[in-house]
């Protein structure tokens, strides 16, 4: 599929849109991840809001599914939800309180939209697998989704997932790599290095693209090109930017899950009517 | 009374169901022959996942299934085996799990101390303490074949997570092939005046042995058999107690966080007539160990008919 480029204007709008919401869920003062939201926040316009089936009806069962292995990075999840009408705008200053429906993690109890419960990291590709495996099952043209975060590969648990969705032919699958290059405490290069991503997914017996993250067109193509892939699943390794788009956040530790102050949330700020305006 | 085995009972139940419901699904760790999910397998091979030594991945991949409205049965050796079925994939039971309540049933067989040659690493002696202490699941230590299959049935009608730990070995069948089977309830296998013992899994045939060996020596005994240990019976278990001079509890697994600490959970908390004095047997907080054959490690860990009476006396004495 080609697109135009209002089709890709329209989405990093959304984009900047989806960035709006994810600073509002994490005003001064209070604790969130920006970094690995941000770093995925291109590819989940792009799912969410072209590539995807997504339906009014949460649980439409013939709905694509997303699952974010990477569960710290919900609240771009949460910042796609609000768009397509399953939680509310205010919805997003109740985040991880008490009454609220969104939780620290994803809870597919609390809030509608979301698929699984992961955030013990390592185990989202797998339970992704296991829904992949059932829709075919099923006979469902149903194609599943799992985004995972660099850091978290070195899981074991994502290898076992690597090796069955392999073993079964598993085409309905996708696993979406967000390669910021930095974890909780540093870089990943720096607390355990896991280079050489796109082999790796080969010699695992997946159809491998390494793309980068943040362009629209790069994704959609990428998106495009897993869909036609038969007989295997897809690694999209996406080459992503921690924090993405907040220039004094981007590709620093520092913000994997912190609050802003004050001045750091104005300027985030601004850096959204920025994306805005540019998009 | 005949010796039957369990794994055979959770290997035909499994079997059963899958001719009956086509959601039913089943996973494996490369452990099917021995915990016997390979006939479903033989029969459905579209419907049954081979995932390999992956414990983890067995469970999610479960959890996923289920997501997509199948049953999933997944099950490995107790320690997957019953130790590599819950120890090994703990925290994939605990989030993909048991936090959604999904339809995951996990089958640990080998329980206990019943792998008795291949020792420690293979004996579970926690699987029913870590997955009691899991909130949504249900935990399940049937008796005797029988009691297997009617206990794999109800788990495929309840609707979420369920934990069934079964014995590797051929074990006398304590219950009739139509005997009910209600989750939840306590059922009294004997009457007894004096002392209740309240067991679990082939610790009830040791129980209504030891109660002959009591009888003998002027003590009548009343052997409950708790195959449901999660939820627990406690209104049940206070009722047996009522009257009772104490109790002693027995378990092929550790006196910590197991059938013992459900029974005295629920006395304690019971009125004064059902507070008895509580012995809990079982395994003395230590791991399990190689022997030559299963009642050979069943007298040195002390679960034998003579070590229940014995402890039974001295519930009453004090």
């Amino acid at each position: 599929m080609s697109y135009t480029e209002k089709d890709i204007r329209d989405l990093k709008r959304i984009a900047a849109t989806l960035r709006g919401n994810l600073i509002e869920m994490i005003p001064p003062g209070k604790v969130g991840h920006l970094g690995g939201s941000s770093s995925i926040m291109d590819i989940t316009a792009a799912l969410y809001f072209k590539h995807m089936k997504v339906f009014d009806d949460p649980k439409n069962p013939l709905r694509d599914r997303c699952v974010f292995s990477k569960g710290h990075a919900v609240l771009a999840q949460y910042a796609a939800f609000v768009e397509l009408g399953y939680v509310s705008h205010e919805d997003l200053h109740r985040v991880k309180t008490l009454d609220g429906t969104l939780q620290g993690h994803p809870d597919m109890d609390h809030t509608p939209g979301i698929e699984a419960v992961t955030g013990s990291l390592g185990q989202g590709l797998s339970v992704a697998l296991g829904m992949a495996l059932g829709l075919r099952l099923d006979g469902s043209a149903s194609r599943v989704f799992a985004i995972l975060g660099d850091g978290e590969l070195a899981e074991g648990q994502i290898w076992e997932a690597a090796m069955a969705a392999a073993a079964y032919n598993v085409d309905n699958l996708v696993a979406i790599i967000d390669q910021n290059g930095v974890q909780a405490t540093d870089a990943v290069e720096k607390v355990l290095p896991n280079p050489r991503q796109a082999e790796k997914w080969t010699a695992f017996g997946w159809n491998a693209i390494e793309i980068d993250g943040h362009d629209m067109a790069q994704i959609l193509e990428a998106l495009d090109a897993a869909k036609a892939c038969r007989g295997r699943p897809t690694a999209i390794i996406a080459n992503t930017v921690k924090g993405k788009g907040f220039t004094f956040a981007e590709g620093k530790a520092a913000y994997h899950n912190a609050a802003m102050n004050a001045e750091e949330y104005a300027q985030a700020q601004a850096c959204v009517e920025k994306m805005k305006e540019e998009a | 009374m005949s010796n039957m085995n369990m794994r055979k009972a959770y290997g035909e139940a499994l079997l059963e169901l899958g001719r009956e419901n086509s959601k039913i699904v089943a996973l494996e760790a490369d452990l099917g022959k021995s915990t016997m999910s390979n006939m479903f397998g033989g029969a459905f091979p579209e419907r049954y996942f081979q995932m390999g030594i992956a414990e983890a991945d067995m469970i999610s991949v479960a959890a996923g299934l289920a997501l997509t409205g199948h049953i999933a049965f997944a099950s490995s050796f107790a320690s997957s085996f019953a130790v590599f079925a819950s120890g090994r994939p703990y925290d994939q039971i605990r989030s993909s799990v048991a936090i959604p309540r999904l339809n995951v049933k996990i089958c640990g067989s080998s329980a206990g101390l019943s792998d008795f040659g291949d020792g420690k690493t293979h004996q579970s002696v926690d699987d029913i303490a870590i997955m009691r202490v899991l909130p949504n699941m249900k935990v399940f230590s049937p008796a005797d074949y029988f009691e297997t299959k009617r206990i794999v049935r109800a788990m495929a009608e309840i609707d979420g997570p369920c934990y069934i730990r079964v014995n590797r070995n051929d074990v006398p069948v304590v219950t009739a092939e139509d005997a009910p089977f209600e989750p939840g309830r306590l059922r009294r296998m004997r009457d007894g005046r004096d002392i209740v013992i309240f067991a679990t899994g082939y610790m009830v045939y040791q129980s209504l042995e030891a109660a002959k060996l009591l009888e003998a020596e002027g003590v009548s005994a009343k052997v409950v058999n708790v195959a449901t240990i999660k939820p627990f019976d406690a209104e049940g278990a206070r009722a047996e107690a009522r009257g009772m001079k104490a109790a002693v509890t027995v378990e092929e697994a550790s006196v910590i966080g197991g059938l013992g600490s459900a029974v005295c959970e629920a006395l304690c908390a019971g009125d004064a007539d059902s507070r008895i004095r509580t012995l809990i047997m079982g395994i003395q907080d230590r791991f399990g160990t190689s022997a030559q054959k299963y009642d050979e490690l069943l007298q040195e860990y002390r679960l034998t008919p003579a070590d229940i009476a014995k402890t039974a006396k001295e519930a009453i004495k004090q």
